[in-house]
């Protein structure tokens, strides 16, 4: 459901005084950069990442020629949507795959963002591809927390790590990493509990689970339908922890997804997958252009735009 | 500690986030001129008190400026804690969740994935129960992965019976099962988990309404309040998260959980502008005792409480 009316439409209403096409002229381009900012912070894009970005289209919109083909509002949406594309980067679907198996990959985030149902997705898309994973159990803290994995584990036929919650996760890593050795698991995934980026003593624990078992990817989970604070949370995790990449998760659902612009922008790291759904298969490939639509809200306009 | 300064503690980031903030716009700048306004637009936005509401204050700001001749850029301060407290309070003061000893009480709790349900379940379990309350819960997300232990093992901890099914059965079955038992014994409060949904998913939204019909089908004399649990750090979605919801259950209060780690408490007040649903419970954190009551008026007070204290 749209809760908004598309950018689209507004800029179109915006230009409709314009009278001949000719020029983006600064007054034009300064009209319709109100529209793209309120359109850009109502999708939830950080307000200092919409400034930024929001400065630099205008910078690029004046004085530009309107292409034949295109009203005045369709060519500034244009401009828009290709910037805003080129900002969230290129389509990355990739783990790095250690040459030195196993490769290891530690999911983190905020509490209820969707890490461990992304863990059971990423081992269910490893072991098409003909992989060995072992899925380890770090979260000790959530309620049945552990037995969430092995459910996902027994539904995909993928092993679980486990000592339990009396154990730290650090040395659950640390025997998880010989058990696979042991095993010939060519690929491990870390689920740990959810947490606040301001809370020191845990994102300490990640620190040293880091320090332990070495991940090759640190992956960042993300609740697309994070508001403003996305912002502060990627950057906390980035700069405490370094992350390699970003999942974004629950996309099924009607938000704008702004998150992600936000997430990508300070953190400047690929966001490699994207959640859709509940089901073990449902994590798809990441798409700038169509996540660029989708934050602008426009799905139709852009058939149009791409034409020209 | 009193009620006030717990609170007040819970609220650190908020308050860091948002008031501190505001704070900070209205003492570097000492006159009132159009820059002020549009950083303290910016204030809102950036605290989630969503694009509208955020327009909306900064413009009775500006009437209030005019009207009252207000020069000092600290003197708005004031004005925007009483907006703030007005949006807040509202017309409709029913606060408080409606919870009745001499009566059979439902709360059915719904939300999106991982908004906090389960926990919230908890905590309130524990406090109805410190309350002298009888109470039963249900297992009713029979979809998630271990949802139903982990509701187990909450009831563990609390010290109440949990009616549950096996995973992949029906909830109505459980919910009607339920239903049963509240009604045959003496227990006064039954709290009934559901599985995240998210708000466009037509199949998922129509089992909840099912739901609901079952509910007031099998208890038709209880208490019914119908709890919208919503994580404080979701922008925009939650309006309408809010709007869908409440089109297939009737929802009668909100939880605002993970208001620990947010800065961005402002979605409070955003919330309360746009969507009218009262917010009864706040979740402060993971622990059984995580969970405060709503109260607008002492809300907005720490909200501006002076560092001192
Ligand atoms: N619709 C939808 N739901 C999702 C998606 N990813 C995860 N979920 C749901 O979101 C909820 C939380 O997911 P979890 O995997 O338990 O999240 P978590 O980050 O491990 O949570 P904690 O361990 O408590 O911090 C569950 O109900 C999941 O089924 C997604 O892409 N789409
Ligand atoms: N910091 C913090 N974490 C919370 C709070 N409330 C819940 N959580 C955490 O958020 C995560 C998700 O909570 P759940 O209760 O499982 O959420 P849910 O809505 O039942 O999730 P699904 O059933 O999967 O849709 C867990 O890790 C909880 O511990 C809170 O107020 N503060
Ligand atoms: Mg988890
Ligand atoms: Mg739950």
């Amino acid at each position: 459901m749209a809760v908004f009316s598309s950018l689209a439409d507004k800029l179109q209403e915006t230009f409709k005084k314009l009278k001949n096409k000719g020029k983006l002229t600064e007054a034009d381009v300064a009209e319709a950069m109100r529209e793209v900012r309120v359109a850009l912070l109502e999708a939830d894009v950080n307000f200092k990442v919409v400034k930024d970005f929001v400065g630099k289209v205008r910078e690029r919109a004046v004085g530009q020629e309107v292409l034949e083909s295109l009203t005045p509002g369709q060519h500034v949406v244009k401009i828009v949507h290709e910037e805003l594309t080129s900002l969230m980067g290129s389509s990355q679907s990739k783990i790095v795959i250690s040459p030195k198996p196993p490769t290891v990959i530690m999911l983190v985030g905020l509490q209820g963002a969707g890490k461990t149902t992304s863990g059971g997705k990423l081992a269910n898309y490893l072991k098409k591809q003909g992989r060995q994973p072992l899925m380890v159990a770090g979260d000790i803290y959530r309620p049945a927390a552990i037995k969430q994995l092995q459910v996902l584990g027994e539904q995909l036929q993928i092993p679980v790590f486990s000592l339990g919650t009396d154990v730290s996760p650090v040395e659950i890593a640390r025997q998880a990493m010989e058990k696979a050795s042991a095993q010939g698991n060519d690929m491990v995934i870390i689920d740990t509990a959810g947490r606040l980026h301001i809370n020191e003593e845990l994102m300490d624990e990640l620190k040293n689970i880091k320090a332990t078992v070495h991940p090759h990817e640190i992956l960042l989970v993300v609740d697309s339908m994070t508001g403003q604070d996305a912002v502060n949370v990627a950057e906390s995790f980035n700069q405490e922890l370094g992350i390699d990449g970003l999942i974004l998760t629950k996309l099924d659902g009607d938000t704008r997804g702004g998150a992600a612009l936000s997430a990508k922008a300070v953190t400047g790291k690929p966001i490699k997958f994207v959640g859709m759904g509940e089901k073990l298969d449902a994590l798809e490939p990441f798409y700038p252009e169509r996540m660029a639509s989708r934050i602008l809200g426009m799905g139709d306009v852009l058939t149009l735009i791409e034409k020209a | 500690m009193g009620f006030f300064n717990k609170l007040k503690e819970g609220l650190t980031k908020t308050r860091q986030g948002f008031v501190e903030k505001v704070s900070t716009v209205l003492t570097f700048n000492k006159t009132i001129d159009e820059d002020l306004f549009e950083e303290l637009e910016e204030t809102l936005i950036q605290a989630d008190v969503g694009v509208n509401t955020s327009m909306k204050l900064v413009e009775t700001m500006r009437r209030r400026v005019k009207e009252r001749k207000l020069k000092d850029a600290s003197q708005l301060r004031e004005v925007m804690k009483e907006e703030i407290a007005h949006i807040l309070v509202g017309d409709n003061d029913e606060l408080g969740l409606n919870v009745d000893k001499d009566k059979k009480n439902v709360i059915l709790v719904v939300g999106v994935n991982g908004a906090g349900k389960t926990t919230t379940i908890g905590k309130l379990a524990h406090r109805l129960k410190k309350e002298n309350h009888r109470v039963l819960l249900a297992a009713g997300d029979t979809f998630r992965a271990a949802a139903i232990d982990q509701l187990l093992i909450w009831g563990q901890r609390v010290g109440v019976e949990v009616i549950h099914n096996q995973e992949g059965s029906d909830p109505g079955a459980v919910v009607f099962d339920a239903c049963k038992s509240l009604a045959s014994r003496r227990d006064n409060v039954l709290i009934i988990d559901t599985a995240g949904r998210l708000q466009n998913k037509t199949n998922l939204m129509e089992e909840l309404r099912k739901v609901g019909k079952i509910l007031a089908r099998e208890l038709p004399e209880a208490n019914v309040e119908v709890l919208l649990v919503l994580d404080a750090t979701t922008g925009q979605n939650a309006i309408s998260q809010a709007q869908l919801f409440s089109e297939v259950v009737n929802v009668t209060g909100i939880c605002l959980t993970k208001l620990d780690g947010t800065a961005k408490g402002g979605v409070i007040v955003g919330i309360r502008d746009e969507l009218k649903i009262p917010v009864k419970l706040i979740g402060i954190g993971e622990g059984i005792d995580d969970l405060k009551d709503f109260q607008a008026e002492e809300f907005a007070e720490a909200l501006f409480a002076e560092e001192e204290a």
